[in-house]
């Protein structure tokens, strides 16, 4: 044989896999994440089982659901942290997943959010002790959405009409709606009246949404915007509209489209809806406004959507997913004095598989010894 | 030459079972080929047929997954084109690898070692003298981006032959030139093999095959066919080694009266964004019940044209009038610097099939059903897609064309290039165009799927319909095509009658404006 030379590796590209097999490859990258996370936390002397089980009893409890010290089904008091998560992700990820179908890279979440929450928190403060209950809610959903929305809609368009880049532009949106709320804290109207604490107050009760089995209703409204994307998307023009001009916006110039208003009205909704995961934090969370409002979801929710592959559907299942782990961290901090660092290493890790597990989806590895043995079988 | 050629007869190359997979798709299964000292080898295959990835093996782009290569009999693995250079082995690519913004002579020593310094007055001295032994034109200190294509051609050619390449590999050469150019490439591989170069061309074309090799390889599908003597085939029988099967070659020109004029194009003029002319004053007719061609070398203003005409282009100045029916109304109504949503909303029925399939003209990631409605989905009311409607649209469409899918579900960048072309023209047709704009429609696809188009062409032409062809292939506008359109730098050189004129005649045509218009009015 001459092939002596032959690079040991070569990488190729796979035209086609099962989806039975894609989704055992997602497995076997899960268990290798957690066998590698489980190897990490060995080497820095913790009992790898007793964290993931601390993990997992963290973000759910004894069990997902129980009857409450009132008697009534709700879910446990870990559950109910853990889905409070889940609503802010699911939520965040379906509004970017609005615009990365379009191939604009929204990583504006966060600012989006905050602008929503900013916005609806200034009538919960100036309207919280007139208005009905009703009303508050209606109001603030609408203003944290067109908030939001607006917020989305200025680096469309700048994209738009001048072509700069999305990402920058949102990225940098969200340090301005973070700082502008550390502005806030500062102001006497928005403090708890006659203090000076540099902390916005808590709103009154009658901005509150109501609950559902202990949790703020924001989880039901987040599951009916999945089934709502997803429709979005599969049934209607406007959402073809925002498939072919992510696809290529040749092909939607061809076809008649108005680029421009496809990508400012997509980039609205998208922000919109990130606006109301906002409204969901402070009026269903939080019940006040701070600087940790979105706390990083508008970043993790971009994992969200990636992992699931723009699925709304299967970002249900992904932001739960999500959701424990950051949960489950948290909890090995207090229970095994894991150390915030490492827990964060652990997440890495398992995202990284998690990710890293599609390139082995779409390309194959072909080893030189391999190929030999081959042709050795041939002959 | 075929005394030459066998006086020289030894091997110079030899592919045995070469096996190249991408995916599932088998590119080549088990070819065998050899070319000999001082011969013209031409490599004939339809478009998919695995030639340009055998000679990408060759020259180490690709490695092949099983199989030996033997030069000057000695096994050798050619791993990249430097090794592939080290054993005197040079491809030409049908896309040149040029940097524009450096002269001719730069980019032939690019790459290559040496010291830290660049002899410019030496190198161009070697380029001259190359040029001079072979008969090329060449300025060696002329910058790329001023050349024309042939011009960028020869430079990669004398940059094979910079680093001593013995062996040559041309990959479909003439597919950019004009008749004469491809004249003057052939004078050229002529004098190299009798400097006892050996070539390779790789070509679907089997007049050039005829003229220009000693012995020809044929693929089909990937797999290896035959090697025969040039001298002792023709025409028919290589067709029937390349298809498979027996083929008819004369495309057919249905003689229908000429109908009413459908388009009446005048002083069109387009800039582009660099402030370049891209077209200057072009004026023509359309008419139904004809195939109205448009030849040029490439970039002569070919897609500016299409997409000026189609409103996707905004233009300097000039009329386009278009003459359609609605209703029992027949409208002329001038369309300039309308865009193409504002055009389909008056009605205007007009189709379009542009040059980039898969980036223009249809969505590479999505099904059958979801291309089809891309023109059309706005036409049902509400806020949903009417896919159902579609659905047997769709089927009717795969059975009358042909259309080989697994089904309609499936992304349309997994059909092969014909497929995916019947798929576009087919949505396009059923748009029931009076004017119908083709730029390229048979660009990669195979005989059979060619030949299905041109007859596609010609029903819509029978119909009365207008049919706007720019073809890049000068046999076949000639021969499907009523009167032929020729472009030239963005000018319109002239419009002629293919049976009255020569190919040469279009041919200078296509390099020189100016010609009065003296085949006008057949």
């Amino acid at each position: 044989m001459t092939h002596h030379h032959e690079p040991w590796v070569r990488v190729v590209k796979r035209t086609h896999i099962s989806k039975q097999k894609a989704m055992l490859y997602r497995v076997l990258a899960l268990l290798g994440a957690l066998l590698a996370g489980a190897l990490l936390m060995a080497l820095l002397g913790y009992n790898p089982i007793q964290m993931y089980q601390d993990m997992v009893s963290g973000a759910v409890g004894k069990s997902i659901l129980a009857i409450n010290k009132k008697g009534v089904l709700a879910f446990s008091t870990s559950s109910q942290a853990t889905m409070k998560i889940v609503t802010l992700l699911l939520v965040t990820a379906l509004g970017l997943t609005m615009a990365f179908k379009m191939r604009f890279w929204n990583i504006g979440g966060e600012g989006q959010i905050l602008v929503g929450a900013i916005s609806c928190s200034y009538i919960a403060i100036r309207f919280g002790d007139t208005w009905p209950q009703w009303l508050l809610l209606t109001v603030m959903f609408i203003v944290a959405c067109i908030g939001g929305g607006l917020y989305g809609l200025l680096p469309a368009l700048f994209k738009a009409r001048w072509g700069t880049n999305e990402t920058l532009f949102t990225l940098m949106l969200n340090y301005i709606a973070i700082h502008f709320i550390t502005f806030l804290q500062y102001q006497p109207t928005w403090q708890i009246q006659g203090t000076n604490f540099p902390k916005i107050r808590d709103f009154a009760a009658s901005t509150r949404l109501p609950t559902v089995l202990g949790v703020h209703a924001g989880w039901i409204i987040a599951l009916v915007l999945a089934v709502l994307v997803y429709l979005y998307f599969a049934k209607t023009k406007q959402g073809y509209e925002v498939s072919v001009v992510g696809e290529s916006t040749n092909t939607a110039r061809y076809a008649g489209m108005k680029v421009s208003r496809i990508i400012l009205r997509t980039m609205f909704i998208s922000g919109a809806i990130c606006g109301f995961a906002g409204f969901l934090q402070v009026s269903g969370a939080d019940g006040s406004l701070t600087t940790d409002t979105a706390s990083g979801a508008g970043f993790t929710a971009i994992t969200v959507a990636w992992l699931s592959g723009m699925n709304p559907l299967l970002m249900i299942i992904y932001s739960v997913f999500i959701a424990i782990l950051e949960r489950g961290a948290g909890r090995i901090q207090t229970t095994m004095g894991i150390p915030k660092s490492a827990a964060d290493m652990l997440i890495g890790i398992i995202l990284f598989f998690m990710l890293g597990v599609e390139f082995f989806i779409n390309y194959r590895l072909v080893f030189r010894a391999g190929r030999v043995g081959k042709e050795a079988k041939a002959v | 030459m075929e005394n030459n050629a066998a006086a020289m007869g030894q091997t110079a190359v030899e592919m045995r079972n070469i096996t190249k997979t991408f995916g599932q798709v088998v590119a080549n299964d088990k070819v065998c080929m050899s070319l000999r000292h001082g011969e013209i080898l031409a490599l004939l295959g339809e478009n998919g047929s695995g030639k340009t990835t055998l000679m990408n093996m060759l020259s180490g782009i690709y490695l092949q997954d099983s199989g030996d290569i033997l030069v000057c009999n000695r096994p050798v693995t050619i791993r990249s084109p430097k090794d592939a250079y080290a054993l005197g082995i040079g491809m030409i690519h049908q896309h040149f690898k040029l940097v524009d913004v450096l002269t001719a002579g730069e980019n032939i020593v690019l790459g290559l070692d040496g010291k830290g310094t660049l002899n410019r007055r030496e190198i161009n001295r070697q380029v001259s003298e190359i040029a001079q032994k072979y008969g090329f034109d060449i300025d060696p200190a002329k910058k790329v981006y001023n050349m024309a294509v042939s011009e960028k051609q020869t430079v990669e050619i004398i940059k094979a032959l910079y680093r001593g390449a013995d062996i040559l590999i041309l990959d479909e050469p003439t597919a950019v030139l004009t008749p004469q150019e491809t004249t003057k490439l052939f004078d050229v591989l002529r004098m190299m093999k009798s400097h006892g170069k050996s070539i390779i061309i790789i070509t679907h074309k089997l007049n050039e095959v005829l003229e220009i090799s000693d012995r020809v390889a044929i693929l089909r599908k990937g797999e290896y066919i035959a090697t025969v003597e040039t001298a002792q085939t023709n025409q028919q029988d290589l067709t029937e080694m390349m298809v498979g099967r027996r083929v008819k070659l004369e495309i057919d020109r249905p003689a229908v009266p000429r109908g009413e004029r459908k388009l009446n194009v005048k002083g069109l003029t387009c800039v582009s964004r660099e402030g370049v002319t891209k077209l200057s004053h072009v004026s023509f007719e359309a008419f139904g019940g004809e195939i109205l061609g448009v030849a040029g070398v490439a970039g002569s203003g070919q897609k500016e044209l299409c997409e000026a005409i189609t409103g996707l282009r905004p233009l300097a100045s000039g009329s386009i009038h278009y003459r359609y029916h609605k209703g029992e109304m027949v409208i002329e109504e001038n369309i300039a610097g309308m865009r193409a949503d504002q055009i389909a909303q008056r009605g205007v029925s007009l189709a379009f099939v542009p040059e980039d399939r898969l980036g223009m003209g249809l969505v590479a990631n999505m099904n059958i059903v979801d291309n089809v409605i891309l023109r059309s989905y706005q036409d049902s009311r509400g806020l949903l897609v009417n896919r159902k409607k579609y659905r047997p649209i769709c089927e009717q469409m795969i059975k009358d064309l042909d259309i080989v899918t697994p089904g309609l579900t499936t992304p349309v960048r997994r059909l092969s290039g014909g497929n995916v072309q019947k798929v576009l023209l087919g949505r396009e047709i059923l748009s029931r165009p009076q004017v119908l704009v083709c730029a390229y429609p048979v660009r990669g696809l195979d005989i059979v799927s060619s030949y299905r188009i041109y007859s596609l062409l010609n029903a819509e032409k029978e119909k009365g319909n207008a049919v706007i062809f720019i073809g890049e292939d000068l046999d076949v506008l000639m021969d499907l095509c009523d009167r032929v359109l020729v472009l030239c730098g963005g000018h319109v050189s002239g419009i002629v009658d293919p049976r009255q004129c020569t190919k040469e005649e279009i041919g200078l045509m296509m390099t020189r404006v100016g010609t009065e218009k003296d085949g006008e009015g057949a």
